[in-house]
Protein backbone atom coordinates (compact mmCIF):
# COMPACT_ATOMS: atom_id res chain seq x y z
CA UNK A 1 0.00 0.00 0.00
CA UNK A 2 2.85 2.30 1.15
CA UNK A 3 4.63 1.48 -2.07
CA UNK A 4 1.19 2.31 -4.27
CA UNK A 5 0.77 5.51 -2.34
CA UNK A 6 4.10 6.90 -3.45
CA UNK A 7 3.90 5.53 -6.65
CA UNK A 8 0.34 7.81 -6.96
CA UNK A 9 2.03 10.50 -5.60
CA UNK A 10 5.24 9.99 -8.42
CA UNK A 11 3.01 9.75 -11.09
CA UNK A 12 0.58 12.99 -10.13
CA UNK A 13 3.64 15.09 -9.09
CA UNK A 14 2.38 15.75 -6.08
CA UNK A 15 5.51 16.86 -4.53
CA UNK A 16 5.75 19.17 -7.44
CA UNK A 17 1.99 20.79 -7.53
CA UNK A 18 2.59 21.52 -3.35
CA UNK A 19 5.62 23.28 -4.20
CA UNK A 20 4.30 25.29 -7.06
CA UNK A 21 1.10 26.29 -4.48
CA UNK A 22 3.14 27.76 -1.76
CA UNK A 23 4.88 29.82 -4.01
CA UNK A 24 1.51 30.84 -6.25
CA UNK A 25 0.67 31.60 -2.34
CA UNK A 26 3.22 33.84 -1.62
CA UNK A 27 2.69 35.96 -4.11
CA UNK A 28 -0.03 37.95 -2.36
CA UNK A 29 1.84 38.18 0.65
CA UNK A 30 3.06 41.51 1.99
CA UNK A 31 6.48 42.29 0.73
CA UNK A 32 9.00 42.12 3.59
CA UNK A 33 11.87 44.38 1.79
CA UNK A 34 11.74 48.26 2.29
CA UNK A 35 11.69 50.72 -0.64
CA UNK A 36 15.08 51.70 0.58
CA UNK A 37 15.36 55.57 -0.08
CA UNK A 38 12.15 56.22 0.86
CA UNK A 39 11.54 53.79 3.51
CA UNK A 40 13.87 53.29 6.58
CA UNK A 41 14.34 50.60 9.30
CA UNK A 42 14.30 51.97 12.06
CA UNK A 43 18.14 52.36 14.03
CA UNK A 44 18.88 52.55 17.64
CA UNK A 45 20.00 55.83 19.94
CA UNK A 46 23.46 54.02 20.25
CA UNK A 47 23.91 53.60 16.25
CA UNK A 48 27.62 54.81 16.08
CA UNK A 49 27.71 57.35 12.50
CA UNK A 50 29.29 59.87 10.72
CA UNK A 51 31.32 61.92 13.73
CA UNK A 52 30.04 65.69 14.54
CA UNK A 53 31.73 67.99 16.94
CA UNK A 54 29.16 69.50 19.12
CA UNK A 55 28.47 73.16 20.31
CA UNK A 56 27.10 74.47 23.58
CA UNK A 57 23.22 75.75 22.94
CA UNK A 58 25.45 79.43 23.29
CA UNK A 59 27.64 78.92 20.55
CA UNK A 60 30.80 78.11 22.15
CA UNK A 61 32.32 74.52 21.03
CA UNK A 62 32.62 71.63 23.00
CA UNK A 63 35.97 70.77 22.96
CA UNK A 64 38.89 70.78 25.53
CA UNK A 65 41.75 69.70 23.64
CA UNK A 66 42.03 67.33 26.29
CA UNK A 67 42.84 64.71 23.48
CA UNK A 68 41.70 61.80 25.48
CA UNK A 69 39.87 60.81 21.93
CA UNK A 70 43.29 61.19 19.88
CA UNK A 71 44.48 58.45 22.80
CA UNK A 72 41.98 56.33 23.07
CA UNK A 73 41.14 56.13 18.69
CA UNK A 74 42.87 52.45 18.27
CA UNK A 75 42.96 53.15 14.54
CA UNK A 76 44.92 56.62 14.70
CA UNK A 77 42.53 58.00 12.61
CA UNK A 78 42.68 61.31 14.91
CA UNK A 79 45.15 63.81 14.51
CA UNK A 80 44.70 67.13 17.16
CA UNK A 81 46.66 70.36 17.65
CA UNK A 82 45.93 72.86 20.37
CA UNK A 83 46.86 76.39 21.76
CA UNK A 84 45.45 78.43 24.32
CA UNK A 85 42.88 81.15 23.03
CA UNK A 86 42.96 84.50 22.98
CA UNK A 87 40.66 84.88 26.51
CA UNK A 88 42.81 82.01 28.13
CA UNK A 89 40.55 78.90 27.29
CA UNK A 90 42.19 75.99 26.25
CA UNK A 91 40.62 74.72 22.28
CA UNK A 92 41.80 73.08 19.41
CA UNK A 93 43.22 74.83 16.47
CA UNK A 94 43.23 71.77 14.35
CA UNK A 95 40.61 68.02 14.78
CA UNK A 96 41.10 65.98 11.68
CA UNK A 97 39.28 62.50 11.48
CA UNK A 98 40.69 60.47 8.82
CA UNK A 99 37.19 58.76 7.99
CA UNK A 100 38.97 56.32 6.12
CA UNK A 101 41.30 54.86 9.09
CA UNK A 102 38.21 55.40 11.15
CA UNK A 103 36.74 51.77 12.39
CA UNK A 104 33.53 53.49 13.91
CA UNK A 105 34.16 51.83 17.31
CA UNK A 106 33.10 54.63 19.19
CA UNK A 107 35.45 54.69 21.91
CA UNK A 108 35.95 58.69 21.20
CA UNK A 109 32.74 59.38 21.76
CA UNK A 110 33.08 57.33 25.34
CA UNK A 111 36.12 59.09 26.36
CA UNK A 112 35.07 62.23 25.66
CA UNK A 113 34.13 64.02 29.09
CA UNK A 114 32.30 66.83 27.31
CA UNK A 115 30.23 64.99 25.21
CA UNK A 116 31.73 67.26 21.93
CA UNK A 117 32.90 64.13 19.92
CA UNK A 118 29.99 62.30 19.01
CA UNK A 119 29.14 59.84 15.99
CA UNK A 120 25.91 60.95 14.60
CA UNK A 121 23.01 58.90 12.99
CA UNK A 122 24.06 59.70 9.76
CA UNK A 123 24.90 56.85 7.31
CA UNK A 124 25.14 58.13 3.91
CA UNK A 125 28.01 59.70 3.99
CA UNK A 126 30.02 58.58 0.70
CA UNK A 127 31.82 60.41 -1.22
CA UNK A 128 33.32 60.20 -4.78
CA UNK A 129 37.08 61.25 -4.08
CA UNK A 130 39.50 60.28 -1.32
CA UNK A 131 40.56 63.44 -0.46
CA UNK A 132 36.75 64.33 1.16
CA UNK A 133 36.92 61.82 3.65
CA UNK A 134 39.52 63.63 5.52
CA UNK A 135 37.25 65.42 7.69
CA UNK A 136 38.93 68.05 8.73
CA UNK A 137 37.29 70.93 12.27
CA UNK A 138 34.82 72.97 10.13
CA UNK A 139 33.48 69.85 8.60
CA UNK A 140 33.46 68.16 11.98
CA UNK A 141 31.29 70.95 13.56
CA UNK A 142 29.24 71.86 10.50
CA UNK A 143 27.93 68.18 11.22
CA UNK A 144 27.11 68.96 14.85
CA UNK A 145 25.36 71.66 13.74
CA UNK A 146 23.36 69.66 11.11
CA UNK A 147 22.93 66.96 13.27
CA UNK A 148 22.53 68.79 16.65
CA UNK A 149 18.81 67.92 17.46
CA UNK A 150 18.68 63.96 16.51
CA UNK A 151 22.20 63.42 17.99
CA UNK A 152 20.61 65.47 21.53
CA UNK A 153 17.31 63.15 21.17
CA UNK A 154 19.53 60.11 21.15
CA UNK A 155 22.23 61.09 23.90
CA UNK A 156 18.73 62.17 26.05
CA UNK A 157 17.00 58.41 24.82
CA UNK A 158 20.42 56.36 25.68
CA UNK A 159 21.81 58.13 29.07
CA UNK A 160 19.34 55.92 31.45
CA UNK A 161 21.44 52.87 30.54
CA UNK A 162 24.97 55.02 30.98
CA UNK B 1 -17.10 54.20 -42.71
CA UNK B 2 -17.11 51.08 -45.79
CA UNK B 3 -16.12 53.28 -48.29
CA UNK B 4 -12.97 53.99 -46.32
CA UNK B 5 -12.67 50.48 -45.33
CA UNK B 6 -12.93 49.78 -48.85
CA UNK B 7 -10.65 52.46 -50.23
CA UNK B 8 -8.65 51.39 -47.66
CA UNK B 9 -8.39 47.87 -48.97
CA UNK B 10 -7.86 49.02 -53.09
CA UNK B 11 -4.91 50.89 -51.39
CA UNK B 12 -3.26 48.18 -49.80
CA UNK B 13 -4.32 45.40 -52.46
CA UNK B 14 -2.49 48.36 -54.86
CA UNK B 15 1.06 48.69 -53.36
CA UNK B 16 3.83 46.37 -54.32
CA UNK B 17 4.25 42.87 -52.91
CA UNK B 18 7.75 43.49 -50.93
CA UNK B 19 5.82 46.50 -49.24
CA UNK B 20 3.11 43.86 -48.16
CA UNK B 21 5.34 41.74 -47.01
CA UNK B 22 7.81 44.43 -45.14
CA UNK B 23 4.39 45.95 -43.18
CA UNK B 24 3.36 42.14 -42.43
CA UNK B 25 6.27 41.26 -41.09
CA UNK B 26 6.75 44.53 -39.00
CA UNK B 27 3.35 44.26 -37.94
CA UNK B 28 4.82 41.18 -36.12
CA UNK B 29 8.01 41.96 -35.03
CA UNK B 30 7.96 45.15 -33.32
CA UNK B 31 4.67 43.74 -30.79
CA UNK B 32 6.98 40.99 -30.13
CA UNK B 33 10.06 42.73 -29.46
CA UNK B 34 8.24 45.45 -27.10
CA UNK B 35 6.07 42.18 -25.55
CA UNK B 36 9.63 40.67 -25.17
CA UNK B 37 10.47 43.83 -23.16
CA UNK B 38 7.86 43.68 -21.43
CA UNK B 39 8.15 39.92 -20.56
CA UNK B 40 11.98 40.72 -18.49
CA UNK B 41 10.07 42.93 -16.52
CA UNK B 42 6.87 40.39 -15.67
CA UNK B 43 9.22 38.41 -15.18
CA UNK B 44 11.17 40.27 -12.36
CA UNK B 45 8.06 41.65 -11.05
CA UNK B 46 6.49 37.83 -10.69
CA UNK B 47 9.47 36.41 -9.16
CA UNK B 48 10.00 39.58 -7.06
CA UNK B 49 6.30 38.85 -5.49
CA UNK B 50 7.15 35.56 -5.06
CA UNK B 51 10.49 36.04 -3.08
CA UNK B 52 8.26 38.89 -0.86
CA UNK B 53 10.24 41.43 -2.70
CA UNK B 54 9.87 44.79 -4.49
CA UNK B 55 11.16 43.93 -7.84
CA UNK B 56 12.02 46.88 -10.69
CA UNK B 57 9.94 50.12 -9.26
CA UNK B 58 12.03 53.22 -10.31
CA UNK B 59 12.09 53.81 -14.08
CA UNK B 60 8.98 55.11 -15.02
CA UNK B 61 5.60 54.04 -13.81
CA UNK B 62 6.00 51.12 -11.45
CA UNK B 63 8.83 50.46 -13.30
CA UNK B 64 7.62 49.90 -16.46
CA UNK B 65 10.64 51.43 -18.49
CA UNK B 66 13.11 49.68 -16.64
CA UNK B 67 13.58 46.65 -20.22
CA UNK B 68 14.28 49.95 -22.22
CA UNK B 69 16.73 51.22 -19.92
CA UNK B 70 18.55 47.59 -19.41
CA UNK B 71 18.72 47.62 -23.15
CA UNK B 72 20.03 51.69 -23.38
CA UNK B 73 22.68 49.85 -20.94
CA UNK B 74 23.70 47.10 -23.10
CA UNK B 75 23.35 49.39 -26.78
CA UNK B 76 26.79 51.82 -24.57
CA UNK B 77 28.28 48.99 -23.95
CA UNK B 78 31.46 48.13 -25.34
CA UNK B 79 31.40 44.59 -27.00
CA UNK B 80 34.60 42.58 -25.98
CA UNK B 81 35.89 39.37 -28.31
CA UNK B 82 38.44 37.37 -26.67
CA UNK B 83 41.75 37.12 -27.75
CA UNK B 84 41.34 32.95 -28.51
CA UNK B 85 37.84 33.33 -29.92
CA UNK B 86 37.05 32.61 -33.48
CA UNK B 87 35.92 35.83 -34.43
CA UNK B 88 33.33 34.86 -36.90
CA UNK B 89 31.75 32.34 -35.31
CA UNK B 90 31.88 34.15 -32.13
CA UNK B 91 29.46 36.92 -33.99
CA UNK B 92 27.51 35.03 -36.01
CA UNK B 93 25.97 32.53 -33.07
CA UNK B 94 23.96 35.10 -31.74
CA UNK B 95 22.83 36.53 -34.57
CA UNK B 96 22.16 33.19 -35.76
CA UNK B 97 19.81 32.85 -32.52
CA UNK B 98 17.88 35.78 -32.91
CA UNK B 99 17.21 35.23 -36.10
CA UNK B 100 15.84 32.03 -35.67
CA UNK B 101 13.43 32.82 -32.58
CA UNK B 102 12.06 35.62 -35.28
CA UNK B 103 11.41 33.34 -38.38
CA UNK B 104 9.61 30.88 -36.54
CA UNK B 105 7.11 33.53 -36.16
CA UNK B 106 6.21 33.45 -39.80
CA UNK B 107 3.57 30.79 -39.52
CA UNK B 108 1.92 31.36 -35.85
CA UNK B 109 -1.84 32.53 -36.51
CA UNK B 110 -2.79 35.05 -34.45
CA UNK B 111 -6.71 34.85 -35.27
CA UNK B 112 -8.74 33.68 -37.92
CA UNK B 113 -6.64 34.09 -41.26
CA UNK B 114 -3.76 36.48 -39.22
CA UNK B 115 -1.01 34.74 -40.08
CA UNK B 116 2.15 35.69 -42.10
CA UNK B 117 2.40 32.57 -44.48
CA UNK B 118 -0.67 29.95 -43.94
CA UNK B 119 2.01 27.14 -44.95
CA UNK B 120 0.60 23.17 -44.60
CA UNK B 121 3.26 22.03 -43.05
CA UNK B 122 3.17 25.00 -40.09
CA UNK B 123 4.11 22.07 -37.47
CA UNK B 124 7.06 20.90 -39.14
CA UNK B 125 8.65 24.34 -39.86
CA UNK B 126 8.27 25.59 -36.49
CA UNK B 127 9.72 22.24 -35.46
CA UNK B 128 12.42 22.68 -37.55
CA UNK B 129 13.15 26.28 -36.74
CA UNK B 130 13.05 25.56 -32.84
CA UNK B 131 15.57 22.09 -33.40
CA UNK B 132 18.02 24.76 -34.98
CA UNK B 133 17.90 26.91 -32.43
CA UNK B 134 20.26 24.74 -30.68
CA UNK B 135 23.00 25.56 -33.47
CA UNK B 136 23.17 29.04 -32.32
CA UNK B 137 24.19 28.41 -28.80
CA UNK B 138 26.59 25.34 -29.80
CA UNK B 139 28.33 27.74 -32.04
CA UNK B 140 28.95 30.51 -28.87
CA UNK B 141 29.96 28.36 -26.68
CA UNK B 142 32.83 26.78 -29.14
CA UNK B 143 33.64 29.79 -30.53
CA UNK B 144 34.43 31.41 -27.54
CA UNK B 145 36.98 29.07 -26.87
CA UNK B 146 36.21 29.14 -22.87
CA UNK B 147 35.81 25.93 -20.65
CA UNK B 148 32.93 27.27 -19.34
CA UNK B 149 31.20 28.12 -22.60
CA UNK B 150 32.37 25.13 -24.21
CA UNK B 151 30.53 23.22 -21.19
CA UNK B 152 27.57 25.46 -21.60
CA UNK B 153 27.08 24.20 -25.34
CA UNK B 154 27.87 20.71 -25.20
CA UNK B 155 24.80 20.79 -22.36
CA UNK B 156 22.85 22.90 -24.50
CA UNK B 157 23.34 20.38 -27.57
CA UNK B 158 22.79 17.07 -25.35
CA UNK B 159 19.61 18.97 -23.67
CA UNK B 160 18.10 20.05 -26.44
CA UNK B 161 18.08 17.45 -28.77
CA UNK B 162 17.42 14.97 -25.79
CA UNK B 163 13.99 16.74 -25.16
CA UNK B 164 12.92 17.42 -28.67
CA UNK B 165 12.77 13.88 -29.15
CA UNK B 166 9.55 13.80 -26.30
CA UNK B 167 8.71 17.11 -28.15
CA UNK B 168 8.25 15.20 -31.47
CA UNK B 169 5.96 12.55 -30.16
CA UNK B 170 3.68 14.58 -28.45
CA UNK B 171 3.05 16.51 -31.41
CA UNK B 172 2.86 13.88 -33.41
CA UNK B 173 -0.23 12.50 -31.01
CA UNK B 174 -1.58 16.28 -31.40
CA UNK B 175 -1.82 15.61 -34.94
CA UNK B 176 -3.35 12.19 -35.22
CA UNK B 177 -5.88 14.31 -33.47
CA UNK B 178 -6.39 16.57 -36.21
CA UNK B 179 -5.14 15.09 -39.44
CA UNK B 180 -3.29 18.40 -40.64
CA UNK B 181 -0.30 20.09 -40.12
CA UNK B 182 -1.34 23.61 -40.76
CA UNK B 183 -1.11 25.38 -37.42
CA UNK B 184 -4.57 27.06 -38.57
CA UNK B 185 -6.35 23.87 -39.01
CA UNK B 186 -4.99 22.78 -35.44
CA UNK B 187 -6.26 25.81 -33.70
CA UNK B 188 -9.63 25.11 -35.65
CA UNK B 189 -9.92 21.42 -34.92
CA UNK B 190 -10.31 22.48 -30.99
CA UNK B 191 -13.55 24.24 -31.43
CA UNK B 192 -15.50 21.07 -29.42
CA UNK B 193 -12.72 20.56 -26.79
CA UNK B 194 -9.14 22.25 -26.36
CA UNK B 195 -6.95 19.60 -26.52
CA UNK B 196 -4.71 19.75 -23.01
CA UNK B 197 -8.22 17.63 -21.44
CA UNK B 198 -8.36 14.95 -23.65
CA UNK B 199 -4.47 15.12 -24.25
CA UNK B 200 -3.68 15.90 -20.51
CA UNK B 201 -0.21 14.07 -19.54
CA UNK B 202 1.04 15.28 -23.05
CA UNK B 203 0.42 18.55 -22.44
CA UNK B 204 1.90 18.61 -19.23
CA UNK B 205 5.05 16.77 -21.07
CA UNK B 206 4.98 19.00 -23.59
CA UNK B 207 4.69 21.91 -20.95
CA UNK B 208 8.42 20.51 -19.18
CA UNK B 209 10.19 20.07 -22.86
CA UNK B 210 9.33 23.78 -23.70
CA UNK B 211 11.12 24.67 -20.60
CA UNK B 212 13.99 22.40 -21.56
CA UNK B 213 13.71 23.37 -25.01
CA UNK B 214 14.27 27.58 -24.01
CA UNK B 215 16.81 26.48 -21.40
CA UNK B 216 14.99 27.88 -18.78
CA UNK B 217 14.58 26.62 -14.84
CA UNK B 218 14.94 24.05 -13.42
CA UNK B 219 16.70 22.84 -16.98
CA UNK B 220 18.75 26.12 -17.14
CA UNK B 221 22.25 23.86 -17.55
CA UNK B 222 23.84 26.14 -20.62
CA UNK B 223 23.49 28.51 -18.42
CA UNK B 224 23.90 27.67 -14.74
CA UNK B 225 24.88 30.88 -13.09
CA UNK B 226 26.41 29.08 -10.36
CA UNK B 227 28.36 26.22 -11.92
CA UNK B 228 29.37 28.21 -15.38
CA UNK B 229 28.97 31.06 -14.36
CA UNK B 230 26.60 32.19 -16.92
CA UNK B 231 27.65 29.10 -19.66
CA UNK B 232 27.31 29.97 -23.21
CA UNK B 233 27.23 33.40 -22.87
CA UNK B 234 30.05 33.88 -20.47
CA UNK B 235 32.04 35.73 -23.03
CA UNK B 236 29.15 38.18 -24.39
CA UNK B 237 28.73 41.64 -23.66
CA UNK B 238 27.04 44.63 -24.84
CA UNK B 239 24.56 43.76 -28.02
CA UNK B 240 26.08 40.39 -28.74
CA UNK B 241 24.44 39.56 -25.37
CA UNK B 242 21.74 41.38 -25.74
CA UNK B 243 20.87 39.34 -28.56
CA UNK B 244 21.18 36.11 -26.80
CA UNK B 245 18.94 37.59 -24.32
CA UNK B 246 16.42 38.74 -27.11
CA UNK B 247 16.50 35.28 -28.73
CA UNK B 248 15.57 33.54 -25.63
CA UNK B 249 13.06 35.32 -24.29
CA UNK B 250 11.44 35.52 -28.07
CA UNK B 251 12.07 32.06 -27.78
CA UNK B 252 10.30 31.91 -24.91
CA UNK B 253 7.16 33.39 -26.11
CA UNK B 254 7.70 31.49 -29.27
CA UNK B 255 6.88 27.99 -27.29
CA UNK B 256 3.82 29.38 -25.21
CA UNK B 257 2.27 30.08 -28.88
CA UNK B 258 2.82 26.58 -29.59
CA UNK B 259 1.56 25.81 -26.15
CA UNK B 260 -1.42 27.42 -26.52
CA UNK B 261 -2.00 26.40 -29.94
CA UNK B 262 -1.50 22.75 -29.61
CA UNK B 263 -3.38 22.79 -26.41
CA UNK B 264 -5.16 25.69 -25.38
CA UNK B 265 -7.07 26.65 -28.45
CA UNK B 266 -5.14 29.16 -29.84
CA UNK B 267 -7.70 31.91 -30.76
CA UNK B 268 -10.91 30.45 -29.53
CA UNK B 269 -12.61 31.40 -26.62
CA UNK B 270 -12.79 29.10 -23.56
CA UNK B 271 -16.90 28.77 -24.54
CA UNK B 272 -18.29 29.83 -27.86
CA UNK B 273 -20.62 31.64 -25.58
CA UNK B 274 -21.53 35.60 -25.79
CA UNK B 275 -19.75 37.98 -23.49
CA UNK B 276 -16.48 35.56 -24.74
CA UNK B 277 -16.64 35.18 -28.39
CA UNK B 278 -16.84 39.07 -28.47
CA UNK B 279 -13.37 39.44 -27.92
CA UNK B 280 -11.67 38.93 -30.82
CA UNK B 281 -9.24 35.67 -31.17
CA UNK B 282 -5.66 37.40 -31.17
CA UNK B 283 -6.46 39.11 -27.43
CA UNK B 284 -6.99 35.69 -26.41
CA UNK B 285 -4.06 34.29 -28.13
CA UNK B 286 -2.31 36.92 -26.20
CA UNK B 287 -4.28 36.28 -22.46
CA UNK B 288 -3.27 32.29 -22.99
CA UNK B 289 0.24 33.12 -23.77
CA UNK B 290 0.69 35.62 -20.98
CA UNK B 291 -0.85 32.55 -19.13
CA UNK B 292 1.58 30.31 -20.47
CA UNK B 293 4.36 32.71 -19.82
CA UNK B 294 3.56 33.16 -16.04
CA UNK B 295 3.57 29.85 -15.64
CA UNK B 296 7.32 29.32 -17.08
CA UNK B 297 8.42 32.21 -14.66
CA UNK B 298 6.23 30.26 -11.44
CA UNK B 299 8.58 27.27 -12.49
CA UNK B 300 11.22 29.38 -12.09
CA UNK B 301 10.18 30.81 -9.12
CA UNK B 302 9.85 27.07 -7.63
CA UNK B 303 12.25 24.97 -8.50
CA UNK B 304 16.22 24.30 -8.09
CA UNK B 305 18.26 23.40 -11.06
CA UNK B 306 18.56 19.67 -11.92
CA UNK B 307 21.84 17.92 -12.25
CA UNK B 308 22.73 16.79 -15.24
CA UNK B 309 22.13 13.47 -14.86
CA UNK B 310 18.53 14.04 -13.98
CA UNK B 311 17.66 15.86 -16.68
CA UNK B 312 19.06 13.36 -19.09
CA UNK B 313 17.13 10.34 -16.92
CA UNK B 314 13.63 12.11 -16.87
CA UNK B 315 14.42 13.02 -20.72
CA UNK B 316 15.22 9.57 -22.24
CA UNK B 317 13.97 6.88 -19.43
CA UNK B 318 10.68 8.78 -18.39
CA UNK B 319 9.42 11.25 -20.96
CA UNK B 320 10.63 9.39 -24.05
CA UNK B 321 8.98 5.77 -22.89
CA UNK B 322 6.15 7.96 -21.84
CA UNK B 323 4.97 9.64 -24.32
CA UNK B 324 5.86 6.98 -27.03
CA UNK B 325 3.19 4.48 -25.39
CA UNK B 326 0.85 7.76 -25.33
CA UNK B 327 0.99 7.66 -29.00
CA UNK B 328 0.19 4.25 -29.88
CA UNK B 329 -2.51 4.25 -27.19
CA UNK B 330 -3.86 7.42 -28.47
CA UNK B 331 -3.71 5.83 -31.76
CA UNK B 332 -5.36 2.87 -31.24
CA UNK B 333 -8.06 4.61 -29.37
CA UNK B 334 -8.65 6.48 -32.30
CA UNK B 335 -8.54 3.53 -34.75
CA UNK B 336 -10.82 1.50 -32.37
CA UNK B 337 -13.61 3.86 -32.38
CA UNK B 338 -13.39 4.68 -35.76
CA UNK B 339 -12.62 8.56 -34.21
CA UNK B 340 -9.77 9.49 -37.22
CA UNK B 341 -9.89 12.69 -39.16
CA UNK B 342 -10.85 12.16 -42.25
Amino acid sequence: MALLDRTARGLFLWELVKGMALTFSYMFKPRVTLNYPYERGPTSPRFRGEHALRRYPNGEERCIACKLCEAICPALAITIEAEPREDGSRRTTRYDIDMTKCIYCGLCQEACPVDAIVEGPNLEFATETREELYYNKDKLLANGDRWEAQIAANLAADAPYR
Amino acid sequence: MSDILAQLGTFWADLPLIVRIVVGILTIVVPLLIGMAMLTYFERKVMAAMQLRQGPNMVGPFGLLQPFADGLKLLSKETVVPTQANAGVFFAAPMLTFLLALVAWAVIPFGEGLVLADINVGVLYLFAISSLGVYGIIMAGWASNSKYAFLGGLRAAAQMVSYEVSIGLVIVTVLLCVGSLNLSKIVEAQKTVWFFIPLFPMFIIFFISALAETNRAPFDLPEGESELSGGFNVEYSSMTFALFFLGEYINMILMSAMTVILFLGGWLPPLDIAPLNWIPGPLWFIAKITFVLFCFIWVRATLPRYRYDQLMRLGWKVFLPFSLIWVVLTSGVLVYFDLLPK
